[in-house]
């Protein structure tokens, strides 16, 4: 079975990031590589490491009220590269209302607070899998 | 605490009670096997006498108000006055807090208390990149001298006493307050105040530092230095416990790691000279209250203990006033639920009851509704109702330490500072926190920690009631959070860029340029900082040239 | 190449490097700088590695990073986090960082690292920088893979000791006693002048650098830079890149006997009759399966 990569990101200038090592702990036990940046890394700096290493999944955490901003601009960067193609989730404090804004700008799934830590790695599973399936394996 | 013929005598009839109990158990088992709190104490089945054999009351307890301080650090405690019931929110522009703060004036507050936006914390310009969306959104956004001086716009700073939640930025936000006070004609000696600048949180917990640990602990002996000097009035710290919690440590870690600070933050006082018999007494410390009842009680009881034997037998202090530990306690922010936002209030009730009974000096409570969004007005009161209902109506208020002598709570009490004593030696053996941090060891400990009561929630080892328990299928909506107005980074930006090209830019050359060479020679960077701010150099620029020293601290990883 | 391209390339050979023959052929022949960083975890190899970089770059060179974290032999996962230290290079398109995991090699080096060592020479990098966790033998693993190995020692770790004896740190070309801010990093500055005294090396091999205080950088750059020129000079690097092709071939036969001893095992009686069995598997793999080249 082949090995997935991911990148575990936390934009923005807060710095609370439990909840982004708590799941970069939980992906890693479940069998995945994962790529952590630490805190305060921009969108450039997060597309720039998911195009060096070739990540399968970029996970933003982002708690500071400024997710639309981000997402939107990392989804830019991603296409600019022309890796669009590698989907982004968003975890952190997201208000129910924006919600629908973050999936029509490209972000794959969104996880608010106290998500299970089993239903991201279940989420993250079957993504990449789908993936799988429809190139036909890479 | 009891006679030898008493305690045999209670040993054997609590032989035959456990035997009798055997039988019994086998027909109707306990709930679990095992019962345990987060940070690992295992919680017997009954306490009695036996648990409390070799403890001594005059030794372990005292009469509040006496060393060690078990029962509390006044002689009256809240039959004298409550605690002090602080609820802090809001923030905005420069022009906005200065209304509000003289609004507060005008109604007999004496204290005022500022909040910094991130840029400010993390020492960048509202116009820098990493600034963008962020300026002015958890609290004041400061470029210069200029926002200070429109911040306290005709309030007497000789005549109030104002708090800063500032840290790795705090040298440069005494020094505003110290200039805009002087240009008012006050003399800074009068000043009082309180600035957080406990930098080592940051590192573990917080996140918001900027240089290395070792430059951050040379910064801060140069503030208490100067303060001890210039400023005698001014709290040049206080230690926080609250976050490293809310990062995911447990009750132990919380008291261990925040001691561990304090100590690194005394030695450093005693290291520039300062005498921790009069340092010690401004030093005060900020816990969390969590949802274990009776072991966040034990836990504030034996915090006190625990400081009080530090300064005592650590540094020799012999000034009572030095001995005790003053803290504030705010209800756990971690511990709210989006689910059932309503269970919060009971879950906020229980915590800061445990901070009264744990004898806080001062208490925030939280509104039920923050893991949904900004709190409402309604919740905001409900909150500060909490404390009122326990104040005025429950009567705990009325008798000092009323849980002491409980076997339990004194059992609890013991456990609790028998952990904590082990991971101070543990940090001690590692050379002492800062080391400890640079390794990332303290770090690791708190983020293990917080995945495990991940997994035990998950695994539903512990319960939440209405989120992996209880459940209702009505789905909890998110409200919108922090909406701040755009303008505001705006005229921001535009008021720093003009004043970039205004003021006299050779002056500001000429202090960075001296505050650069004294933090390589090694000199108190505090005068230096004052000149620079005078000059009206930005909190940005001066950051930068600290950071061209000292280099910026990049996170150790610690899985 | 763009650094997408050389990206994809990298994931490809890791996945399955037996395509590494067809990927490499493509690419004109191109030597870089290759360096190898070892040494215990937490010494600061990617502190040092970030402050190099910068160096380097101040001359207009371009660098590429691989840094090699271990992976969990239980769950097949990783934590990789040595970018972090190396940040401030990540929008400089003549930087190309790449994190991988071991992937169950043994020594601390990964099956594919000299494919993708090979990859990023021919790319054209100037410079190609590799970090790997120092246990033990992995020492010794990385040596055969480089042009030049730094070993980082610093204060608190007190391993060297062990590896003195185990007579890993022989192997080194330059000794780095990092954290040099540190006042105790000066017993380790002296038991090191003490060794290489013994070992019948030279003080020049041996350097202090502080990344926190960006002491002896430079140094650091300059003697690698002064090794590396001596040892082209003297043959050394050649006969290191032949040993190198040999060891990499070794990986490689290792692995397809290995392959073919876990296609018998339960058919097999006795140890010669296994041995029969594997070698006689091993030719209709070989003959079947063409040249072949990694596994
Ligand atoms: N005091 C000091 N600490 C350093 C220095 N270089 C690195 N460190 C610290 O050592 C720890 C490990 O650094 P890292 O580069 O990740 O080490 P690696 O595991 O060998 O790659 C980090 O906490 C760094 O901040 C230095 O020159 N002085
Ligand atoms: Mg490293």
């Amino acid at each position: 079975m082949r090995i997935f990569r991911i990148l575990i990101a936390k934009p923005g200038l807060d710095g609370h990031d439990r909840g982004a090592k708590v799941v970069a702990h939980a992906l890693r036990d479940a069998g995945f590589e994962v790529i952590y940046t630490g805190l305060r890394q921009t969108p450039e700096q997060i597309v720039r490491t998911a195009v060096q290493e070739d990540v399968d999944l970029i996970g933003l955490s982002i708690l500071s009220g400024a997710h639309l901003q981000l997402s939107k601009k990392v989804i830019e960067l991603l296409k600019k590269e022309g890796i669009e193609d590698v989907p982004v989730f968003v975890g952190g404090i997201i208000p129910q209302d924006d919600v629908p804004q973050l999936l029509q700008v490209g972000v794959k799934k969104v996880f608010g607070p106290g998500t299970p830590l089993s239903e991201i790695v279940q989420e993250v599973k079957s993504i990449l899998q789908e993936g799988v399936t429809k190139t036909g394996g890479a | 605490m009891y006679d030898k013929e008493f305690l045999r005598n209670l040993s054997e009839k609590a032989k035959t009670w456990e035997e009798q109990l055997q039988a019994e158990l086998r027909k109707f088992p306990e709930r679990s096997e095992k019962f345990s709190t987060r940070s690992g104490i295992e919680i017997k089945r009954v306490y009695t006498p036996l648990d409390l054999e070799v403890m001594d009351y005059l030794k372990d307890l005292g009469m509040p108000g006496e060393y060690p301080f078990t029962r509390g650090v006044q002689r009256t405690m809240y039959r004298g006055r409550f605690w002090t019931m602080r609820q802090y929110a809001g923030f905005g522009t420069a022009e906005e807090t200065n209304n509000r703060f003289k609004y507060l004036l005008q109604q007999g507050q004496t204290g005022l208390s500022v909040a910094f936006d991130l840029p400010t914390q993390m020492g960048y310009d509202s116009d820098h990149p990493l600034a963008q969306g962020e300026v002015g959104r958890v609290g004041v956004a400061v470029d210069s001298l200029r926002d200070l001086e429109i911040l306290f716009d005709g309030i007497p700073l000789k005549d109030v006493s104002t708090s800063m939640t500032i840290n790795s930025t705090a040298v440069i936000l005494l020094a505003m307050y110290a200039v805009t006070a002087q240009k008012q004609g006050a003399e800074i000696s009068e000043l009082r105040g309180t600035i957080q600048n406990d930098v080592l949180k940051e590192y573990i917990a917080r996140g918001t530092y900027i240089f290395p640990p070792q430059p951050s602990m040379r910064i801060i002996t140069d503030i208490f230095e100067f303060c001890s000097k210039n400023m005698p009035k001014w709290n040049t710290i206080s230690i926080s416990g609250y976050h490293i919690r809310e990062a995911g440590a447990d009750a132990v870690q919380e008291l261990a790691f925040t001691f561990c600070d304090g100590i690194a933050y005394v030695e450093a006082a005693i290291k520039s000279g300062l005498d921790p018999n009069v340092f010690g007494k401004q030093l005060s410390f900020f816990f969390a209250a969590h949802n274990n009842f009776l072991e966040e009680i034990a836990k504030f009881r034996a915090a006190r203990r625990i400081w009080a034997k530090i300064m005592k037998e650590r540094f020799k202090v012999t000034n009572p006033e030095a001995l005790k530990l003053r803290f504030h306690t705010q209800t756990g922010g971690s511990t709210l639920t989006a689910q059932q936002p309503l269970n919060n209030i009971v879950r906020v009730a229980l915590q800061a009851l445990s901070a009264v009974l744990g004898g806080t000096q001062s208490l925030h409570t939280n509104s039920f509704d923050e893991a949904l969004g900004l709190p409402t007005e309604e919740s905001v009161q409900v909150a500060l109702r909490t404390q009122q209902i326990i104040a005025y109506e429950s009567g705990v208020a009325d008798t000092v330490d009323p849980l002491a002598g409980s076997f339990a709570i004194e059992s609890l009490t013991n456990e609790i500072e028998q952990k904590v004593w082990e991971y101070i030696e543990k940090i001690d053996s590692l050379g002492g926190m800062v080391r400890a941090i640079e390794t990332g060891y303290v770090q690791k400990e708190i983020h293990n920690s917080a995945y495990e009561q991940q997994v035990a929630v998950e695994k539903k080892e512990q319960i939440v009631v209405g989120v992996n328990a209880f459940q209702t299928k009505q789905e909890h909506q998110m409200k919108n959070i922090l909406k701040v107005d755009p303008s505001v980074e705006e005229r921001q930006i535009t008021t720093v860029r003009k004043l970039k090209v205004e003021r006299d830019n050779n002056a500001v050359r000429g202090t960075l340029k001296d505050l650069k060479e004294a933090a390589k020679d090694g000199k108190n960077i505090v005068p230096y900082v004052f000149d620079a701010v005078r000059a009206y150099a930005t909190l940005g620029e001066i950051s930068d040239t600290l950071r061209e020293v000292f280099g910026e601290y990049t996170e150790s990883m610690i899985l | 190449m763009e650094h997408k391209t050389l990206a994809k390339l990298i994931t490809q050979i890791e996945n399955n490097p037996e395509v590494a023959p067809q990927i490499l052929q493509q690419f004109p022949e191109h030597q870089s700088k290759v360096i190898g960083f070892t040494g215990s975890p937490g010494v600061g190899k990617s502190s040092l590695i970030d402050r190099v970089i910068r160096y380097i770059r101040t001359r207009d060179l371009s660098v590429a990073v691989v840094a090699i974290d271990p992976s969990s032999p239980f769950t097949r996962g990783a934590f990789l986090g040595d970018r972090i230290r190396m940040r401030e290079h990540f929008v400089d398109d003549n930087v190309f960082i790449r994190s991988m995991a071991s992937r169950g090699a043994l020594g601390g080096l990964c099956d594919a690292i000299f494919d993708v060592v090979k990859l990023l020479e021919v790319s054209g990098f100037d410079y190609v920088l590799v970090e790997t966790v120092g246990i033990g033998q992995s020492e010794i693993e990385i040596s055969h893979l480089v042009d030049v190995t730094v070993l980082v020692l610093s204060p608190g770790f007190g391993d060297e000791v062990q590896m003195l004896k185990a007579g890993v740190m022989e192997i080194a070309d330059l000794y780095v006693v990092n954290k040099s801010d540190l006042p105790e990093s000066d017993t380790v500055y002296s038991q090191l002048l003490a060794f290489l005294a013994l070992a019948g090396k030279s003080e020049q091999q041996l350097c202090k650098a502080s990344t926190h205080a960006n002491n002896g950088v430079r140094e650091v750059v300059e003697k690698i830079e002064r090794l590396w020129e001596s040892f082209y000079a003297d043959g050394t690097i050649e006969r290191r890149r032949k040993r190198r092709t040999r060891y990499h071939a070794e990986h490689i036969v290792r692995k397809i006997v290995e392959q073919a001893m876990n296609t018998v095992q339960e058919n097999a009686t006795n140890p010669y009759e296994f041995v029969k069995l594997a070698l006689s598997r091993l030719c209709e793999n070989h003959l079947r399966g063409g040249q072949g080249g990694g596994i």
